[in-house]
C-alpha cells in the first residue's frame, strides 16, 4: 500500500480546491499578467485529474515566485533561478507526483539559464511555466533577458545593446519535447496548453507572456494575438522539428515587431522521458524511491554484506 | 625515525599504474599480517607528471605516514612529453627518480628501471654521488625489458613488485593471489610471468641492505579502504539513496563510489550541470522524503552556498561533504590543505545554522558520516562532513567488524498520514509545518511529504509563518529564528550524550598539549608518543565537532594544560580562531604550528615544531610556520 494516499485517490477534482482556504492578499499589481497564469493553472488541474495533495509546485524568485502563495498544493518557493534542479530531483524521488515548476524570464532565461537548458536536455517529465513579461518587475523595472534590443531602464540608461534571448528556439535545441507560447490575455488557450503540457510525458516548456502594467506594458500590448494553430497564415507541422524551428524563429522575431503569435510550437511524443531512460538502464528503482522510506518491511542493504569483500 | 618498519615508495608518471600497484602492495602486506597505511602524492594531470605513493607497514597499528621512506621503486615517467629535452619544469622522465632523493633515508634501497631511464641521464642527476653520501643501495634493473618480454610495457610495475619482493625477501605468494583475483586470461598469465622473472632476476643480484620487514599477524579479519570508501559506506548504511554532484578533485572519489553502488542499492545518482544544481537536487529529493547527499571541493562548494542557506531556512535535511584541497581559487587541485573550515562554517547569507563534522581518519569517516545523516534528518538541518585530499585517498587497514553495523534508514522527523490527520492545521487547511513551539517541546517541527493527504504546506527561503506562508511579522521572525538556532543547542546536548567525536590521546595529566582537527590528528598522535619518549610531558586532543562546537570538552582540556600547540594545514590558523571565538579564553595558551606547502605533516615535523616552540627556536628553515599566542 502506498504511503501517499492522495496519489491513489480517484475522484472528481474541483477547480476551487486549488484556491487556498484563506486566500492571502495578492502582492501582484492590478492588471498583472500573473493572475492569468494562476487562473489558467487552476482551470487545468481538474482536466488533468490531479488533486492538491499530489501536486508539487516549485517556484523561483520574483513576482512569479509568489504563485505558490495563491495556488493550493504542496509548494517549494526555492531560490532565484533554481526551481528546476529542485523540481527534477523531486520527480526522480517520487515519479507519481505531478511536478510543476514556474519562474520569470530573469529566473529561467537569465540566472537559471543553465538549469533551463539541462532540464530540457534531460527531458524530465514535468511542466515548466516561464512568466515572460520582458522585464525585471519586482526589482523595479530593469532590462531582462527577453527585453527588446534598445530597451531603456535605470540599469541600461542608453538602451540595451543586447538582442533578446530566443526562449522557444533555445528550448527546442536543448531537447524539450513540448514547447508552446501562450499569453495571459488568452486564458482559454493558456488553460488548454497547460493541461496538455502536464499530460505530456516529458519536459514541457511554456513561455507565458505576462504583461507588467507597472513597468512596461498593459494587457493591450499583447492584443491582438494570433493562435498559430487557428491561423491560415501559419501552416506547419508541430511534430516536425525543422518546421517547428522555423515557426519559433518567426514567433520570436515578430513579438518585437508588435505581432503576438501564440500556440503549440513543438510536440514530440516519441522520446522517452528521463525517468524512463534511467529506469531502462537500471539506474532508477521501478517503485518510487520515496515510498521505500515509509515501508516498514523494506529491507535495507548493508555495506558490510555487499561491499566489504572487495577490501579484504 | 622508527625502527622495524618498511616505508616503500613507488614513483612514476601518472598513468604508469602507480596507484593500483601500491594498493595491491599494501593489500598483500595487510594479508600477510602487517598493518599498513598509504600516502599519495600526484599531479593534476591525466597522463605524465611525477606521482608517488608510499606504503608504510609495521607489525602494530600504523596511524600516519612516516618520516621519509626506506625503499624507492623508481619507474620513471613513461608518459613524459619530452623525455629527451630539458623542459620548463625539469626533465620529466627522470623526476620520479631525482625528486625523491630528499626523503630517502640513509641506508635505503633505490631500485630504478634502467629500461626506461638511460645511463647518461642518470649520470647527469649525480645519483652515484648522492648514493655514496647517504649509503643508499642502488639497484638498476631492466624492468621494462622483463615486462615487454611477457606482455606490455605497463607491466613494469608488476616487475617492480617482483623485484621488491626478492630484495626484501617477502615472497610473492600474496601478490600472485592478487593477480589471480584481479585479472584473467592472458593478462593474468603475463603478469604472473613478469612477477616471477623479476623476482628471479632480483634474487640473483643479492642486494645487501639493512631493511627488515617485520612479521605480524591480525587477531581479526582486516579490510583496506580509503576515507572516500568509508564516507560512502557510512552514507549507504544510513539509508542514503540519492546523490547529485559535479566532478571536482578530490570530492569526485565519493561521488564515484556512490554512483557505482547506488543502482544496486536501489538508489539514484545524478551527475548534473553544476554544483548549484547538485545541492539543489539533493534538497529536492530530501523534500520528498528521501535521504540525500551532495558534495564538492572548495570551488564547487562555494556554488552550493545559496542552496545550503535554503536548506537551513526551509529546514530541509541534507548531508553535504566537502573535500578540501589547497586554495585559494583553483589552488593546488591534488594537494591537501585544511583551509576551507571558515568557508564551510560561514558561507551563505544570514546567521548560519548547520552541523559540521571533521572526521580525522578512515574509521571516523564512517561513524561521523552516519552521525551527520542521523542528526540532519532528526533535526531537519544541513550537516556537512569536511575532510581533505589526504584522508580521501589514503588507505589504511581496519578490522572488518568496524563496519558490522545495522543500517538505519529512518528519515527522521517525518509524519505518517495518520499522524498528519491529528496534527495542527491552519484554518486555511494548510498543515502547520513550522510551529513556533512544536508539540513535543523540542525545537523540531515534524514535516510532511508531498503526496501525503492533507499535508500541504509551503517551503520557502523567505521568512515564514507556521504554515509556511511568507511573513515579515517581527514576533514570528523572532520565534522562528530562535527555534531554528536553538536546534544547535539540542544537537550539542544530543552529541554529548553519545560517544564523543573528540579523541583524547596521551597521558591524562600531561603538562602540555597539542590540539588538532581533521586529517592531521593521527600524525599528531604518533608525534606525541615520540615527544613523551623524548622526555616531554604531552597529550593531544583531536576535535571533530566543528559545529556545534564542543565548548565544554575543549575548555576542560585546555584548562588542564599549560600550553597548547594547535596543529593545522593552513596559513591563518582557522581552527584556533574558531576555538578562541567559541570558548572566548585561553588565547594566551594557544600557539599554532602551520603548514600549507601542499604536503601533510610528517610526525617528525610535529616533534620539531613542538620542541622549537617550547625552546623559542626559529622554524624559518622548515616547511612550517609558527604563530605565537594571541597578543604576543
Amino acid at each position: 500500500m502506498s504511503a501517499f494516499s492522495a496519489i491513489e485517490e480517484d475522484r472528481e477534482i474541483e477547480r476551487d480546491e486549488f484556491t487556498p482556504g484563506i486566500e492571502p492578499q495578492a502582492t501582484w499589481c492590478p492588471g498583472c499578467g500573473d493572475f492569468g497564469v494562476l487562473k489558467a493553472l487552476k482551470q487545468a488541474m481538474p482536466e488533468v485529474g490531479r488533486n492538491p495533495d499530489e501536486v508539487a509546485l516549485f517556484t523561483g524568485i520574483g513576482c512569479s515566485g509568489k504563485l505558490n502563495s495563491y495556488f493550493e498544493s504542496y509548494g517549494f518557493h526555492t531560490i532565484h533561478g533554481r526551481s528546476l534542479p529542485v523540481a527534477r530531483a523531486a520527480k526522480l524521488a517520487n515519479p507519481e507526483i505531478e511536478v510543476i515548476a514556474a519562474g520569470g524570464d530573469g529566473d529561467g532565461y537569465g540566472i537559471g539559464g543553465n538549469h533551463t537548458i539541462h532540464t530540457a536536455r534531460e527531458n524530465h517529465d514535468m511542466t515548466y511555466i516561464v512568466f515572460n513579461n520582458e522585464i525585471f518587475g519586482l526589482t523595479k523595472g530593469q532590462t531582462s533577458p527577453t527585453s527588446p534590443k534598445g530597451h531603456k531602464s535605470k540599469t541600461q540608461p542608453h538602451g540595451s545593446a543586447k538582442s533578446p534571448i530566443r526562449p522557444l528556439s533555445q528550448q527546442l535545441n536543448a531537447g524539450a519535447t513540448y514547447v508552446a507560447r501562450t499569453a495571459a490575455v488568452n486564458p482559454n488557450q493558456a488553460k488548454e496548453i497547460i493541461a496538455e503540457a502536464i499530460e505530456h510525458d516529458g519536459f514541457a516548456h511554456i513561455d507565458f507572456l505576462t504583461q507588467c502594467p507597472t513597468w512596461n506594458k498593459d494587457a493591450k500590448h499583447y492584443v491582438p494575438y494570433t493562435d498559430v494553430q487557428q491561423s491560415d497564415e501559419f501552416e506547419f507541422d508541430v511534430t516536425d522539428r525543422a518546421e517547428a524551428a522555423e515557426m519559433m524563429r518567426k514567433t520570436e522575431e515578430r513579438l518585437y515587431e508588435g505581432e503576438v503569435l501564440t500556440g503549440r510550437m513543438y510536440v514530440d511524443d516519441s522520446r522517452p522521458s528521463y525517468g524512463q531512460e534511467k529506469r531502462s538502464i537500471g539506474e532508477m528503482p521501478e517503485e518510487p524511491l520515496a515510498e521505500r522510506y515509509f515501508d516498514e518491511d523494506a529491507e535495507w542493504e548493508r555495506t558490510y554484506d555487499n561491499l566489504l569483500q572487495h577490501h579484504k | 625515525m622508527t625502527d622495524n618498519e618498511l616505508i616503500w615508495r613507488i614513483a612514476g608518471g601518472s598513468g604508469d599504474g602507480i596507484d593500483s600497484t601500491s594498493q595491491n602492495f599494501a593489500k598483500a602486506l595487510m594479508r600477510s599480517g602487517l598493518h599498513v597505511f598509504t600516502h599519495r602524492h600526484y599531479p593534476s594531470r591525466i597522463r605524465g607528471g611525477h606521482t608517488y605513493v608510499e606504503v608504510r607497514a609495521k607489525d602494530e597499528d600504523v596511524q600516519s605516514r612516516g618520516d621519509g621512506y626506506n625503499f624507492l621503486l623508481a619507474l620513471g615517467d613513461s608518459f613524459a612529453r619530452n623525455p629527451q629535452d630539458e623542459a620548463y619544469y625539469g626533465k620529466e622522465e627522470l623526476k620520479p627518480l631525482y625528486e625523491n632523493f630528499d626523503d630517502l633515508r640513509e641506508g635505503g634501497v633505490l631500485l630504478y628501471d634502467e629500461g626506461l631511464l638511460d645511463e647518461e641521464d642518470i649520470e647527469e642527476i649525480e645519483l652515484e654521488e648522492a648514493a655514496a653520501e647517504n649509503g643508499w643501495h642502488v639497484v638498476p634493473m631492466d624492468l621494462r625489458g622483463i615486462a615487454k618480454e611477457h606482455g606490455r610495457e605497463i607491466m613494469r610495475n608488476t616487475a617492480g613488485i617482483g623485484a621488491t619482493a626478492a630484495i626484501l625477501d617477502i615472497g610473492t605468494e600474496e601478490f600472485e593471489k592478487l593477480i589471480e583475483q584481479n585479472m584473467a586470461g592472458d593478462m593474468q598469465e603475463a603478469n604472473l610471468a613478469v612477477l616471477e622473472d623479476a623476482y628471479e632476476a632480483a634474487s640473483e643480484l643479492d642486494v645487501d641492505h639493512d631493511i627488515e620487514v617485520p612479521e605480524g599477524s591480525h587477531d581479526q579479519e582486516q579490510v583496506l579502504l580509503s576515507g572516500s570508501n568509508a564516507i560512502s559506506y557510512g552514507a549507504l548504511d544510513e539509508g542514503c539513496r540519492f546523490i547529485s554532484g559535479y566532478p571536482m578533485t578530490p570530492w569526485t572519489d565519493v561521488f564515484t563510489i556512490m554512483s557505482q553502488h547506488l543502482p544496486e542499492f536501489g538508489g539514484i545518482s545524478e551527475q548534473v550541470e553544476d554544483e548549484i544544481a547538485a545541492a539543489s537536487l539533493a534538497l529536492g529529493a530530501s523534500h520528498m522524503g528521501v535521504k540525500a547527499m551532495s558534495g564538492s571541493s572548495g570551488g564547487g562548494f562555494a556554488l552550493m552556498s545559496e542552496p545550503l542557506g535554503l536548506a537551513e531556512m526551509t529546514e530541509t535535511p541534507v548531508v553535504l561533504v566537502e573535500a578540501m584541497r589547497a586554495g585559494p581559487s583553483t589552488g593546488m587541485p591534488t594537494k591537501p590543505e585544511q583551509a576551507d573550515l571558515e568557508h564551510v562554517l560561514y558561507t551563505s547569507q544570514g546567521d548560519s545554522a548547520r552541523v559540521v563534522f571533521a572526521p580525522a581518519n578512515i574509521s571516523e569517516c564512517y561513524t561521523q558520516t552516519r552521525a551527520a545523516f542521523r542528526i540532519a534528518y532528526e533535526y531537519q538541518i544541513p550537516a556537512i562532513v569536511i575532510y581533505d585530499q589526504k584522508i580521501q585517498g589514503e588507505l589504511r587497514n581496519l578490522p572488518a567488524s568496524h563496519f558490522d553495523e545495522e543500517p538505519n534508514a529512518d528519515a527522521g522527523s517525518v509524519l505518517t498520514e495518520d499522524e498528519i490527520q491529528d496534527a495542527a492545521h491552519h484554518a486555511s487547511g494548510k498543515f502547520q509545518r513550522f510551529l513556533h513551539e512544536p508539540e513535543d517541546g523540542s525545537n523540531v517541527s515534524p514535516r510532511s511529504v508531498p503526496g501525503q493527504k492533507d499535508g500541504r504546506y509551503l517551503a520557502t527561503g523567505n521568512e515564514h509563518n507556521p504554515s509556511g506562508h511568507i511573513s515579515e511579522d517581527p514576533d514570528n521572525r523572532i520565534a522562528q529564528m530562535e527555534r531554528r538556532l536553538n536546534k544547535l543547542d539540542d544537537i550539542r546536548a544530543d552529541l554529548d550524550e553519545n560517544t564523543s567525536h573528540q579523541t583524547y590521546y596521551g597521558p591524562e595529566n600531561a603538562e602540555n598539549g597539542v590540539l588538532v582537527w581533521g586529517s592531521q590528528q593521527d600524525t599528531v598522535f604518533e608525534a606525541v608518543d615520540r615527544l613523551n619518549d623524548n622526555g616531554h610531558s604531552v597529550k593531544a586532543l583531536g576535535v571533530s565537532d566543528m559545529a556545534p562546537y564542543p565548548v565544554d570538552e575543549v575548555s576542560e582540556w585546555l584548562e588542564s594544560v599549560d600550553q597548547a600547540l594547535v596543529v593545522e594545514m593552513n596559513a591563518t590558523a582557522q581552527f584556533r580562531g574558531l576555538t578562541q571565538k567559541e570558548i572566548g579564553k585561553y588565547g594566551d595558551k594557544m600557539s599554532s604550528l602551520l603548514k600549507y606547502n601542499g604536503n601533510p605533516f610528517e610526525p617528525a615535523e610535529i616533534v620539531d615544531g613542538f620542541e622549537s616552540s617550547i625552546n623559542g627556536e626559529d622554524l624559518a628553515a622548515t616547511n612550517m610556520t609558527y604563530l605565537p599566542t594571541a597578543g604576543d
